[in-house]
């Protein structure tokens, strides 16, 4: 294996490869920060691009450096502008829009760049230690595992349930669950509840509704309030805050720590990607949080930043390992790429790291080399990017939502995902306005489809729901789903009869 | 009564509509025999909508909730630039409507300058050249360098 590592950063470090590794980064943050594009659609349209290149594990290098810009890419809309461009981003905003609201933008994205750094490398790590074994015990999970996985991905919307906000978080997610069943599915050829619009036949596109419920609603209510959007213009503090101090560093070391290996094997799992990794990620770390660490998820804590961004960029590592130890795509990113392999006459599967070690190990050190890359890159670039946010009121919102427009368009090149967008983005607002959380919606949407796909097959097969306390795996799953789920509310309680004890004791009088 | 509770309403509602549609879902001949139903989640979720529209519609008012927008009063609302607000979700409508006739680089431009304008920008010799500007470079952005296919003028000029 040494010799391996060693035959890898000799390809890699070439000057022609480190170019590519430069050009592919540069290439992916920057299309990466248009929502509606995310890694699939960008390494896809680069691949004609890459194959001219010639040279396999040159083009291969050139496309890790694209899709690790993408997914860095995708964070920065997510933090600036709450306009989360691709599924796995998502829970980024959840904290990191409200510190940039704070005025801490510059510090949200160095966070953001630190933890994907570091969630990549402890993933690639991992990757060349375990990739042969994690590959045979990925297939062992079938769909009722998925189904239970699913299930406690959507366990993460108990993080959205505040005091007297859980009936409303349970509605939301179940309206996403249903706008989800919209359109045909993988199992299903009739088109479903879809009116008889032939737009709606592929079902609602999720940037159009990322778009919708996140971006549209922040630009309307700066519309309809100008004072908000002076709140968090932080001219002044923003280049002391880049940096990271010491304290802050130690208290999210943990979690980066955690969450790398926890994303990396469920982007191992064929199918489960750093969507649900950046979902779970969040949940879990919010679970394990304690007492006013706690409270501060959802409104610009830093644990609740790191944590799916480290999780998304490991889960993406990990999806490497089916496809290079096995020649299975673990994802739609990695489908592309086997793609894009095939075209460049290479034959990925089980004997790839034996007939061609050049190519294998060279994807593993590229994939290493482009994030330090990215780092080195991106970390200068904090300053500018989060300028964005300095632009004037006059143009920053309409720049916005032709931001949104643009991105729903490009998903689906079709008028009536506007339409769509404009018409949900103002139900999203007055939905906000009267306190319900809207990320749940999101959420439900995002895993209804695969969590319904995935219940079915399993039915199907068992001929029956026994499947649920029969299988091992299903079962374990689901009782820690059923925790994360109820374990914050019991907690509460706790909490709260601990207070009223105490003041009891104190002879302060119950209910004032 | 208070805004959530009118949505909960609406929400009741939907469920209502789709648990119609879910029920009376026609099934094709050979799926008839599967254990599980294209119309069966459908049937569960919306079951599930109509119990938790209820309790949020039953429920007791709750303490006010002091952090996001809960906060905002009938009085606020008043306050609010709602014109502006619908106005650019009129132009946004516009958009989609004159994207294909038009071609996008034109409307694009139209958008950019007609938002800003309802914002209350006046300073035209700044704004015009940022709206094509910005129009034309993610045209090109988008039509050479990614290949997707954006027709830039109407249909009547190409």
């Amino acid at each position: 294996m040494f010799e391996g590592l060693m035959l890898g950063l000799s390809t890699a470090l070439s000057v022609q490869n480190i170019a590519m590794v430069v050009a592919g980064c540069l290439i992916g943050t920057f299309i990466g920060m248009l929502p509606g594009l995310g890694p699939m659609s960008i390494i896809a349209i680069m691949i004609p691009v890459a194959i001219s290149v010639g040279d396999p594990a040159a083009a291969l290098i050139m496309l890790a450096g694209v899709y690790y810009g993408a997914i860095f890419g995708g964070s920065t809309s997510s933090i600036l502008i709450n306009a989360p461009g691709v599924a796995g981003t998502v829970a980024t905003s959840f904290d990191g829009y409200p510190m940039a609201r704070k005025g801490l933008a510059g510090k949200a994205l160095s966070i953001a760049a630190i933890s994907s750094f570091c969630g990549g490398t402890i993933g690639v790590i991992l990757l060349f230690g375990f990739a042969p074994a994690l590959a045979s015990v990925a297939l062992l999970f079938h769909s009722a595992e998925y189904f239970a996985l699913m299930v406690v991905g959507l366990s993460a919307i108990a993080a959205f349930a505040g005091t007297g906000k859980v009936a409303k978080a349970l509605l939301m997610t179940i309206v996403g669950l249903m706008m989800a069943t919209v359109g045909e599915s993988a199992l299903f050829n009739a088109p479903r509840f879809t009116m008889g619009i032939q737009d709606l036949q592929s079902g609602f596109s999720f940037v159009t509704l990322a778009m919708a419920i996140f971006a549209l609603p922040e630009a309307l209510h700066m519309v309809l309030d100008p004072r908000r959007s002076n709140r968090g213009d932080s001219t002044s503090g923003e280049i002391k805050n880049l940096m990271i101090t010491k304290h802050e560093a130690k208290k999210i070391a943990p979690v980066i720590g955690r969450q790398s290996i926890q994303g990396f094997l469920i982007g191992v799992m064929p199918g489960a990607g750093a969507t649900i990794a950046s979902f779970l990620g969040y949940a879990v770390e919010r679970n394990i949080a304690k007492g006013e660490e706690q409270e501060e998820f959802g409104k610009g804590s830093i644990k609740g930043l790191a944590a799916p961004e480290t999780a998304n960029n490991a889960a993406c590592t990990g999806s490497f390992v089916p496809l290079l130890t096995l020649g299975i795509p673990g994802s739609g990113t990695t489908a592309i790429l086997l793609g894009a392999l095939i075209a460049l006459n290479v034959a990925p599967g089980p004997r790839l790291m034996i007939d061609r070690p050049e190519i294998f190990w060279a994807v593993i050190v590229s994939m290493y080399v482009g994030n330090v890359v990215l780092l080195i890159l991106n970390l200068p670039l904090i300053p500018y990017i989060a300028k964005v946010l300095a632009v004037p009121r006059n143009y920053l919102i309409p720049f916005i939502l032709f931001f949104t427009l643009m991105g729903s368009y490009i998903g689906q090149n079709n008028a009536t995902e506007l339409l769509i967008l404009a018409g949900l983005g103002v139900c999203a607002t007055i939905i906000r306005f009267a306190d319900y959380p809207l990320a749940p919606l999101l959420i439900g949407f995002i895993l209804g489809g695969m969590l319904e796909d995935n219940f079915a097959r399993a039915v199907n097969i068992t001929d029956g729901v026994s499947f649920m306390w029969q299988r091992p795996g299903t079962l374990i799953l689901l009782i820690v789903g059923m925790g994360l789920i109820f374990l914050p509310a019991w907690r509460r309680r706790r909490a709260f009869a601990r207070e009223r004890a105490k003041a009891r004791q104190k002879g302060v009088a119950e209910g004032d | 009564m208070a805004l959530d509770r009118w949505i909960a309403i609406i929400f009741l509602l939907i469920s209502l509509v789709y648990g119609y549609a879910a029920f009376n879902y026609p099934l094709l001949p050979f799926e008839r025999n599967m254990s599980f139903l294209p119309n069966t989640m459908p049937m569960v979720l919306s079951v599930l909508g109509v119990i938790v529209a209820l309790v949020i519609i039953l429920s007791p008012k709750a303490a006010e909730d002091k952090d996001g927008l809960g906060e905002i009063g009938l009085a606020q609302i008043k306050e609010f630039k709602i014109a502006q607000a619908l106005g650019l979700v009129g132009a946004m409508v516009l958009y989609a409507l004159l994207l294909r006739p038009i071609g996008f680089v034109s409307a694009t431009t139209l958008f950019i300058v007609g938002t800003s304008v309802i914002l209350g920008e006046r300073k035209f010799h700044l704004l015009l050249p940022i709206a094509v500007v910005t129009a034309g470079v993610i045209w090109y952005l988008v039509q050479e360098t990614l290949g997707i296919f954006l027709r830039p003028w109407p249909a009547f000029l190409s």
